[in-house]
């Protein structure tokens, strides 16, 4: 157990982090509300994971240079605050950005509030490092994110709406699964990726296991 | 040496705590109310386009628009921002004629609330077209209703006239069932769709009988 | 139906919208309480019971909130409320029911970030609900959730005797049950028509 009170230096790994091996979402199971209500096509997605990032990366930074002002008793409630405000600031600059996104993404963009992804690097991270690695990391969590909901968002709307980003691809032919897109279709691709996840590392412990005993041998 | 070890640091009086958290909250009040400042001019401007695109989609000769509160008392024109209070709203043409009235409307469809905004002619006593403002239909089969040519050939003119003493309509307008169309005042179902389809002839019906008698009564008011 | 009916509201906020299965609100105790039928059943009463809470208080502030247009400040107004409220209800059972504190207990804090919660309190002010509704709808809600919980363990107390493969991660597995649970609900859009 590495002491907390002695900040990481900073380097590559405080950014990708949050990309692979601590991905908010398939390594560590957090943020799956937003992760499967918004990601019926990319576009969405891309723009909840966006929003998500902005938050993370403010709240982030003021979490970690108010550090010392805040008290333990009352760091939660202090957090839940900040990072509420930055939604709401997030929610309204969408809504002046683009209102059909808004509509799109509905009260789900509020709902980045209990994203336990923020209020888990604010407590874990941001609270106990210096801000330039607080902002890096969150920034690796927020990509991290963003690129889980774009794995599920990109696959839902190619099957579910036979397009990508609003484009269609297959022709009128085409005959879309549409069950993808609505809620279900959600549920089973976010299975279907958390299995590849886990085939990928049971390859990898049995290839290490084979590489020990011929070392052994 | 009298060093003294140092000791956990006691925990802060309540004042502090108190006084922490209400810095924590005026300041991001602040930020808030700044963020809401700057962008009020943005969201109102995207709110009145979408109006207005819904607007002239259901009256397509119609090249203005006016904000109308219509109801038993009669009709009270607003301002061009009040959208959200308004529940009527009135289209011209390029000389200022009134082509038009656009009325929002809703009822249940099949996964939930259907909303759409319809524009009735008052001289012609026509449904001339609906859009759908808001609704989570299944995609593939309920969101047709705005895309099958079939069902939006019922809009070319959808009749609502009054019966003769303007009370309500003559005709309560209906959906029926795909392939049964027999009068001017019926919607022919998208098959496979119909409970959507019925769900836009509720609206429509409940909405006309309610408000199509109050139009008439105050129709020479809409002028510009 | 009217689509303003009390009935309605229910309905819908219970099976045909289903907070977990179709809204996806509320996943992580969905995926994580889900284990036992008896932990599940408490679970839910206890979000029941948080959900009427903070739906009451949510439509209190709302209505401040409007009166003196600081609407820009309802979501940080909502959470800290919701929050408190939820502190509130734990000590008050703790003292005067020791016997439902020690059923609801360890749950109560698990809710008060639950998205379940504020999203219920979003929407009902994104529909405009009066206060029976909020109150049907937060009932609807919380029974919702409550059947969801109670459905997924019974499926996972049956599949404890099952043989999956081991690449098959819990999650992986607790998800794809998910998705057959959502698909079946589907079957119960148009209901009351």
């Amino acid at each position: 157990m590495k002491d907390p009170r002695i900040p990481d230096p900073l380097s590559w790994s405080v950014f990708t982090q949050g990309i692979w091996r601590d991905n908010p979402v398939f390594v560590m199971l957090l943020g799956l509300c937003p992760l499967l209500a918004v990601t019926n096509t990319a576009m969405n997605a891309l723009a909840m994971g966006l929003a998500t990032t902005f938050v993370l990366v403010c709240s982030g930074t003021l979490v970690s240079l108010l550090q010392r002002v805040i008290p333990k008793q009352v760091r939660i409630a202090a957090y839940i605050i900040i990072i509420a405000t930055f939604v709401t600031i997030v929610d309204y600059a969408i809504q002046a950005i683009s209102l059909d996104l808004h509509k799109a993404l509905g009260a789900f963009i509020q709902l980045i509030v209990v994203n336990c992804v923020i209020l888990g690097r604010a407590e874990a991270y941001a609270s106990k490092n210096p801000v330039v690695n607080a902002i890096v990391n969150a920034f690796g969590m927020g990509v991290g994110f963003t690129l889980a909901l774009l794995s599920l968002g990109i696959v839902r709307e190619i099957i579910g709406s036979g397009s990508l980003f609003g484009i269609d691809l297959f022709g009128a032919q085409f005959q879309p699964w549409a069950v993808f897109v609505l809620p279900p279709g959600g549920f089973f691709v976010l299975a279907f990726w958390l299995f590849v996840f886990s085939l990928m590392r049971k390859r990898k412990e049995t290839r290490a296991k084979q590489e020990e005993v011929a070392r052994a041998a | 040496m009298t060093e003294t070890a140092p000791v956990p640091t006691a925990s802060p009086s309540s004042l502090r705590l108190i006084a922490t958290l209400a810095g924590i909250a005026i300041m991001s009040g602040l930020l808030v109310a700044l963020a809401a400042e700057f962008t009020r001019e943005p969201i109102l401007k995207n709110r009145r386009e979408a109006l207005e695109k819904a607007v002239f989609t259901v009256l397509p000769e119609a090249t203005a628009r006016k904000n109308f509160l219509l109801n038993e008392s009669g009709l009270t024109p607003l301002g061009d921002d009040a959208i959200s209070e308004a529940n009527c709203y009135a289209g011209y043409n390029e000389s200022g004629e009134l082509v038009g009235v656009a009325i929002e409307a809703s009822a249940r469809g099949y996964q939930d609330v259907v909303k759409i905004l319809y524009g009735y002619n008052p001289h012609t006593n026509c449904i001339l077209g609906f859009t759908v403002l808001q609704s989570s239909e299944t995609p593939g089969l309920g969101d047709r209703v705005e895309t099958d040519p079939d069902f939006l050939a019922n809009f070319a003119c959808l009749e609502a006239t009054l019966n003769e003493a303007g009370t309500d309509l003559k005709n309560q307008i209906v959906t029926v069932k795909n392939g049964t169309k027999k009068h001017p005042w019926q919607i022919d179902a998208i098959s496979g769709a119909t409970v959507t389809s019925t769900a836009i002839g509720t609206a429509l019906q409940k909405s006309t009988t309610k408000l199509l008698p109050l139009i008439h009564k105050v129709e020479p008011e809409f002028a510009q | 139906m009217q689509p303003d009916s009390l009935t309605f509201i229910f309905l819908n906020a219970f099976v045909i919208n289903n907070f977990v299965l179709a809204m996806f609100l509320g996943l992580c105790p969905f995926l994580g309480v889900s284990g036992k039928i008896k932990t599940a059943a408490n679970m839910g009463l206890a979000v029941v019971f948080v959900m009427l809470v903070s739906s009451s208080s949510a439509y209190g502030i709302n209505l401040l909130l409007a009166k003196f247009k600081l609407e820009f400040l309802r979501l940080i107004c909502y959470i800290a409320v919701i929050a408190s409220a939820v502190q509130l209800v734990e000590m008050a059972i703790k003292k005067f029911s020791p016997a439902l504190f020690r059923a609801l207990g360890i749950f109560l804090p698990l809710i008060t970030t639950n998205c379940a919660i504020l999203g219920l309190a979003l929407f009902q002010t994104n529909r405009e609900y009066n206060f029976p509704q909020s109150l049907a709808f937060s009932v609807g809600a919380g029974a919702g959730f409550t059947l969801a919980l109670v459905l997924m363990a019974g499926l996972r107390e049956k599949l404890e005797l099952a043989d999956v493969p081991d690449v098959v991660t819990s999650a992986a597995l607790a998800l794809t049950l998910g998705g057959l649970l959502s698909l079946a609900f589907m079957g119960f859009a148009g209901l009351g028509g």
